[in-house]
């Protein structure tokens, strides 16, 4: 006699993840999670979808979710399933992964978590399995609980004032604009549970298809913190359940929508290689720069906006490209947005041990503030350099050998007073004696693509340049 | 292939050379730049990246990545590490490896952007809830970010462990050359991993045991784990003078801070060397044995007002060990440095 009806595949034989009674779940009696698991089986099973299932498992009564499926599976922190399910569905674009979850894990504790990944559209289908009550921990107020009913943490019932209202989420995931299929569904009666297969059915094949995100509402009932037998739970949730949570299918694009695959690949290091733009350049200037001690300290500060951040690089990549030991350090944050900027540069012949530079050998003081601050602490045998330009007064307790450079001004007459750190830049590499002219405009060129924009900076360099040949 | 980047930026190129698969962050000073490279990078090579609704989010999205056998990674500052520690206890319980950076900014609280190493106790001892370990590396300039951050998915790999890479702002923020080329990968096979294949249809990855007996059979399987990790993967760089008579030690940028403050203090002829742990779970205690002599006092500097000092203390319980350190984001000064140092000898050899 052939068989008409056998136990899904998807099922295990005996329930070997739980660790006694294999051969029963944990459910109550009566509990609509073993209806609900049934019909994901027989679902899993018609669309040859088991072995790529993956479940993704809450905390609540769908924790052991996974004692039941003979699927890849994974247990998750409370609320956060949709969260893991993101990690395992973009790791796995070929699966179909299943977060299970109950009212309080998703619609309390983890609605950020479940209304972002919908937002995103990933691939899963989201089982939010709602019995408007916390079940596992015995009972207690779920965001679904309904206005006045009792539970071990509502025993006056819910009441707006205290709780507000009893939140509809399939309602809410139906307004964003990502999810493909957006339903809510019951398993406390035929009519219903054919309704749900069908719903079901569909939700796989979106996965099977990789056409985005499913959600399923469930009306279960938990005949147990209800304290009702399981007949009148069933008929709790048409007759009042329901008219809070109203059956239906609120959203539905799998006919418009194509399938959306995404990328999880493995590229070779030549690949890494050309996208951070890797150069061999080993052998370029093997020989160090003559920087007339075994370190050289440099403070570079002004305005947010004047480019001393840029300046600490340039001579930070100058300084590694002839082989010398660098640091580059900011200062950084809110003191960047309109106030005082500076960067600090170690250029040393070898390691270089700690980079902040309290007493700067060179000081690039682009603004009377830096001057100010940092000036005092260049020592006498140091050199500052500051912005004449901008800066008419000199303080008093400089120690070190001061040279005023009209540094806007040049870089105006060269094109742009943006330039006016690269003005710096030519005067400081003429006065120590670190650069080659000829390495400077090099490197200008390698970092200026626009033929306008190098030759600005060119001339800026230049006037800086001839500003230190001449004094 | 030399390139000039900073200490957040090396984090991602380390994690590219590692073979790191995933990225998934949330926007955090001074951390940020790790999400901005690492979204920069990931996606055109057709990695995964994704930012987060939140650090919770994103720490669960590693662990989906990691159940599924991908090299993954999350960053963050201390106020999102909090957030994170629930989703790293599980990470540890479910022996799920990752890697995990901490770009320490001040606390406690809102704090500020600054330079502390307050983080501490939240990583290295723990900081999610049950018993369990994280390795906790501690680089010290840019090239070390770089280096440690692929040692770290090696280690992870080794292990099924969570590796922390605990920088702070300093180093995170500033810039170095760090020496590019492709790397060794130990890449582990993980028969374990949910990969949506028959073959994987009863792979199962929880944390969770009802069963006391095999829950503490799980657990002292782990701690047996890091027993194994506390005697082989624990290191410290020792520099300076060979038979000191003075010890300093600290760690990340203050660790580098005081080669110069031992530079300093040989050149004035005190004998002075540095201990600077590169892993601070496991703790070098051994290293430290060994190279403190009876009687030679210790000076420990962090940027936190005592809690790196209470390791440094348990691996020399005999020695006088003394506290410095600046917090609120600032940094000390060198000559600060050595004038404690200076101090602290004096002291000692006062008796």
């Amino acid at each position: 006699m052939a068989k008409v009806y056998e136990k899904s595949s998807a099922f295990f034989d005996t329930f070997e993840r739980k660790p006694s009674m294999q051969k029963t779940t944990h459910y109550c009696p009566g509990c609509g999670h073993g209806t609900l698991s049934k019909i994901i089986a027989d679902q899993l099973t018609e669309l040859g979808l088991q072995d790529q299932a993956i479940f993704v498992g809450p905390v609540g009564c769908g924790v052991f979710i996974y004692y039941y499926f003979e699927s890849a599976a994974v247990s998750s922190a409370h609320g956060r399933a949709s969260a893991v399910a993101t990690g395992v569905s973009r790791a796995n674009p070929d699966s179909v992964t299943i977060s299970y979850q109950g009212d309080g894990d998703l619609a309390a504790i983890g609605t950020s978590n479940a209304i972002h990944a919908a937002n995103r559209g990933e691939n899963m289908i989201v089982f939010f399995v709602n019995n408007n009550i916390y079940g596992m921990t015995g009972g207690q107020l779920a965001p679904t609980t309904l206005i006045d009913q009792t539970s071990t943490t509502s025993p006056y019932g819910r009441s707006v004032l205290n709780d507000g209202y009893p939140l509809r989420m399939a309602e809410m995931m139906a307004g964003l604009e990502a999810p493909t299929l957006v339903a809510r569904v019951g398993v406390n009666n035929p009519k219903n549970i054919r309704q749900a297969i069908k719903v079901i059915k569909k939700g796989l094949e979106i996965q099977r298809d990789k056409k985005g995100y499913a959600f399923i509402e469930v009306l279960s009932q938990c005949p147990t913190n209800w304290k009702k037998d399981p007949k009148e739970a069933c008929e709790w949730i048409d007759e009042v359940v329901s008219k809070q949570y109203p059956f239906g299918v609120f959203k539905d694009l799998t006919d418009e929508r194509g399938a959306q695959k995404r990328r999880s690949e493995r590229p070779e290091f030549s690949a890494v290689a050309k996208q951070l733009g890797l150069v061999d350049n080993d052998d370029d200037n093997s020989t160090q720069i003559e920087i007339g001690s075994d370190a050289l300290q440099f403070k570079f500060a002004g305005f947010g906006g004047q480019g001393v951040l840029s300046l600490g690089m340039m001579m930070a990549q100058l300084s590694m490209q002839h082989n010398m030991e660098v640091t580059w350090l900011p200062s950084y944050g809110p003191e960047m947005r309109g106030g005082v900027a500076n960067s600090s540069v170690v250029v040393s012949k070898d390691v270089i041990g700690s980079p902040i530079v309290d007493y700067p050998d060179v000081l690039v003081a682009l603004n009377r503030p830096s001057l100010e601050k940092f000036g005092p602490m260049v020592p006498e045998n140091g050199l500052i350099v500051y912005n004449s330009s901008l800066i008419d007064q000199v303080p008093a307790n400089l120690k070190g050998k001061v040279y005023a450079l009209p540094a806007t001004e040049l870089a105006t007459e060269a094109g742009t007073g943006k330039a006016a750190n690269v003005v710096v830049l030519g005067f400081i590499a003429c006065k120590t004696g670190m650069f080659k002219q000829a390495d400077i405009e090099a490197f200008l060129a390698e970092t200026f693509k626009k033929p306008a924009l190098l030759e600005t900076n060119i001339k800026a360099l230049n006037a800086g340049w001839q500003a230190a040949d001449n004094i | 292939m030399k390139k000039l980047v900073k200490g957040n930026e090396a984090v991602v190129i380390g994690a590219l050379v590692a073979g790191c698969d995933a990225y998934y962050g949330y926007p955090i000073t001074p951390a940020s730049e790790i999400a901005q490279a690492a979204s920069e990078h990931f996606l055109p090579l057709g990695k995964v990246f994704v930012q987060a609704e939140c650090e919770v989010g994103a720490v669960n999205m590693v662990f989906g990545a990691s159940s599924s056998g991908q090299r993954v990674m999350t960053a963050s500052s201390g106020p999102g590490v909090s957030l994170k520690m629930e989703g790293i206890s599980y990470l540890a319980g479910a022996q799920l490896p990752c890697v995990i950076v901490d770009v320490q900014r001040v606390g406690p609280g809102l704090g500020n952007i600054g330079p502390e190493q307050s983080d501490y106790f939240q990583v290295v001892k723990g900081g999610g809830h049950g018993d369990y370990r994280n390795i906790v590396l501690a680089p010290s300039s840019v090239e070390e970010t770089y280096r440690m951050t692929i040692q770290a998915f090696d280690l992870a790999d080794k292990w099924r462990t969570p590796v922390f890479i605990l920088t702070d702002a300093t180093l995170g923020q500033m810039m170095e050359p760090i020496d590019v080329c492709e790397e060794p990968i130990q890449r582990s096979d993980k028969p374990w991993a949910l990969d949506a294949t028959a073959e994987t249809n009863k792979n199962l990855v929880t944390s969770i045991y009802l069963d006391f007996d095999d829950m503490e059979t799980h657990i002292n399987g782990l701690h047996e784990k890091y027993r194994q990790i506390t005697d082989t993967e624990a290191s410290a760089e020792v520099y300076g003078a060979e038979n000191p008579e003075i010890v300093l030690t600290g760690y990340g940028i203050v660790g580098r801070m005081l080669r110069s403050v031992v530079d300093t203090l040989n050149e004035r002829g005190i004998a002075a060397a540095l201990i600077r742990p590169q892993t601070l779970w496991p703790f070098p205690s051994k290293i430290y044995q060994q190279t403190v002599k009876s009687g030679v006092p210790v000076l420990s500097v962090e940027l936190s007002r005592g809690q790196f000092i209470e390791d440094v203390r348990l691996s020399l319980p005999q020695h006088q060990v003394t506290w410095y350190g600046r917090v609120g984001g600032n940094l000390p000064e060198l000559g600060e440095l050595v004038s404690q140092a200076e101090k602290c000898l004096k002291e000692a050899s006062n008796g």
